[in-house]
């Protein structure tokens, strides 16, 4: 840049209008909180079933699982990595779980326990592979996409495991002074993952490394720890997600949360996460699953064809990560 | 002058290819030392070393006096070897003060308990180095992604100072940056001086690298052929000595 730019650039950054400082200054997410507002609003003229306590209430409890999923693979895209696999391990970790009740006769704190235990042990060898390994992370999960389903198919044959403990699902109906204890428990969990992202070097170092791997590692961060991290709470997070889904539906179903890593990345990107790296919130990836809630939601109570969900969905996708990279080029100054 | 930084027969090769025969080098606390040298010379190859990076078939390296073994480049900073590179040094989506502090975080217990990044003290501390260097980098500057070639250098550069680095390898500091901002550059690498670093910058601008070091070291073809007091040499001299000319005549 010659001395004449480089003066004209800073002129034109100081003269910035109103709205092209909010432009810089407001995070995606607050555009989306917005979107997602105007879809309550709207939802809430067009359909009477919309505002009433019971849609609210499910809504926040569907809201709930599926954004515990998109917590979990938040981490891996911070990394700029990917975790295809959440959806297969919620999948795999519900039918475990259920069949250790139902089949083996085990308590629930002992099948709570070996369940979990089985999802940090699937992602450590998920971020092991990755990192030591080298296999892309994409290949790597894949893999997990497919072969975590294949496993919670074989080990069910099939079939959807019933005879869960009434209390499981008196707990995932349960409410705390109105509030779904789904909803909490998802509340105290985001809060944990967002403390660790902003407060905590662990958190700092996931951001540092998904901006230059190579710069982390030259400071001294051990990069194949965080990374072990990083899928560990990934499948971790799945898995406590495939245990709500059992006990929100009494059964374990081998087919659960299929194609749900999908919409969790989904969710995670809507909000504000980059797909390259350094970049993501815990809040954005609520709010992201919040609106794909409400649109999944919307859409069954005004009777629209679940096809166009679909199709509205990767319309929004588009949409979000095209104007993300608008604002990037601005923000560069080559806009 | 005491020696700071020494390299003695500093061998290493890829494979069947010799990169480095032997390489003596002596750094002093507060000089501004040059590296020159075609490419190829191995220049990169030998702060690599002194980085952490690679690891020497034979020779050593010592610090104020002592061997050490420079393993990785987190050992090399622990020892306070400090490296400006030229574009692989931030992560460019955290802040200024986040990279000045990236691996070192000053830590807090929130709640008597669990650690945390004191954050509020790495913005104290980064206004005031900030300051301090007179830097043109915006405090406001929530990523390091928004800022120039030289504003980045600068941060790197504030890193080495605030951590008081004992040596600092600048690789082109300058290679990429408009007149202005080479100048600040240049300003920074001998106020690292000025404080007491010893500084091995690499350039291939000579007249910059006559402005900025008080002695030239030359390398041509993996050897330190000429070391030189920057205000006895001139350009000529240096690139017979980088070109293998003078080797060919003697």
């Amino acid at each position: 840049m010659s001395q004449g730019a480089l003066t004209r650039s800073v002129e034109k950054e100081a003269q910035g209008t109103f709205l092209a400082e909010l432009r810089h200054r407001l995070p995606l997410e607050t555009y989306v909180l917005a979107l997602t507002v105007l879809v309550w609003v709207l939802l809430a003229i067009i359909s009477p079933y919309f505002w009433t306590a019971g849609n609210i209430t499910n809504i926040l409890r569907q809201v709930s699982i599926d954004a515990i999923l998109a917590f979990g693979s938040l981490f891996p895209i911070i990394l700029a990595g990917i975790d295809l696999s959440v959806g297969s391990v919620a999948g795999l970790s519900g039918v475990v779980f259920s069949m250790l009740i139902a089949n083996a006769g085990q308590g629930l704190l002992v099948a709570f326990v070996a369940t979990l235990a089985m999802g940090i042990v699937i992602g450590i060898i998920n971020g092991w592979a990755t990192d030591r390994l080298g296999i892309p992370p994409f290949i790597v999960t894949l893999a997990g996409l497919q072969g975590y389903r294949g496993l919670a198919l074989l080990l069910s044959g099939g079939m959807t495991i019933s005879g869960m403990p009434a209390g499981l699902q008196a707990f995932s109906l349960s409410s705390v002074a109105h509030v779904p204890t789904l909803f909490l428990l998802m509340a105290v969990i985001g809060f944990c993952a967002h403390f660790m992202l902003a407060y905590t070097r662990l958190g700092r170092y996931m951001y540092a490394i998904g901006s230059n791997a190579e710069a982390a590692r030259r400071v001294g961060i051990r990069v194949i720890h965080v990374t072990t991290i990083a899928y560990a709470l990934a499948a971790l997070f799945a898995t406590i997600s495939g245990l709500l889904l059992v006990a929100r539906l009494s059964m374990g179903t081998p087919t659960a949360a299929t194609g749900s890593e999908l919409q969790a990345i989904a969710a995670a990107v809507v909000g504000g996460a980059s797909l390259f790296g350094g970049r993501g919130t815990i809040l954005g990836c609520f709010i992201g699953s919040l609106l794909f809630t409400t649109i999944g939601n919307g859409a069954n109570l005004l009777g629209i064809n679940s096809f166009w969900q679909m199709v509205i969905e990767g319309l929004l996708i588009a949409f979000v990560v095209y104007f993300d990279n608008l604002q990037k080029r601005r923000q560069a100054g080559m806009g | 002058m005491a020696a700071l930084l020494e390299v003695e027969g500093l061998v290493k090769s890829f494979g069947p290819v010799d990169v480095l025969h032997g390489v003596d080098l002596s750094l002093g606390a507060g000089e501004v030392l040059a590296l020159v040298g075609d490419n190829g010379a191995g220049k990169s190859t030998l702060i690599k070393h002194i980085a952490g990076v690679y690891r020497p078939d034979a020779g050593e390296i010592r610090l104020e006096g002592r061997p050490v073994r420079l393993e990785t480049p987190g050992k090399a900073r622990e020892l306070g070897i400090e490296t400006v590179y030229q574009d692989l040094a931030l992560a460019d989506e955290l802040s200024v003060g986040a990279n000045i502090f990236l691996g070192r975080e000053p830590v807090r217990r929130f709640l008597g308990l669990i650690p945390v990044i004191d954050k509020v003290r790495i913005k104290s501390e980064t206004d005031a180095l900030l300051a301090r260097i007179e830097s043109r980098i915006p405090r406001k500057a929530r990523s390091v992604s928004r800022l120039s070639g030289g504003q980045r250098q600068a941060v790197s550069i504030a890193r080495a100072l605030y951590w008081q680095a004992k040596v600092v390898i600048m690789d082109e500091p300058t290679a990429a940056l408009a007149v202005m901002e080479r100048e600040h550059v240049i300003g920074l690498a001998r106020r690292l001086a000025a404080e007491g670093a010893g500084v091995i910058y690499i350039g291939h601008n000579l007249i910059e690298i006559l402005e900025v070091a008080d002695r030239v070291s030359v390398m041509y073809r993996g050897r330190i052929v000429h070391v030189t007091n920057a205000r006895e040499t001139t350009q000529q001299e240096l690139i017979k000595y980088m070109t293998g000319f003078v080797e060919a005549a003697n």
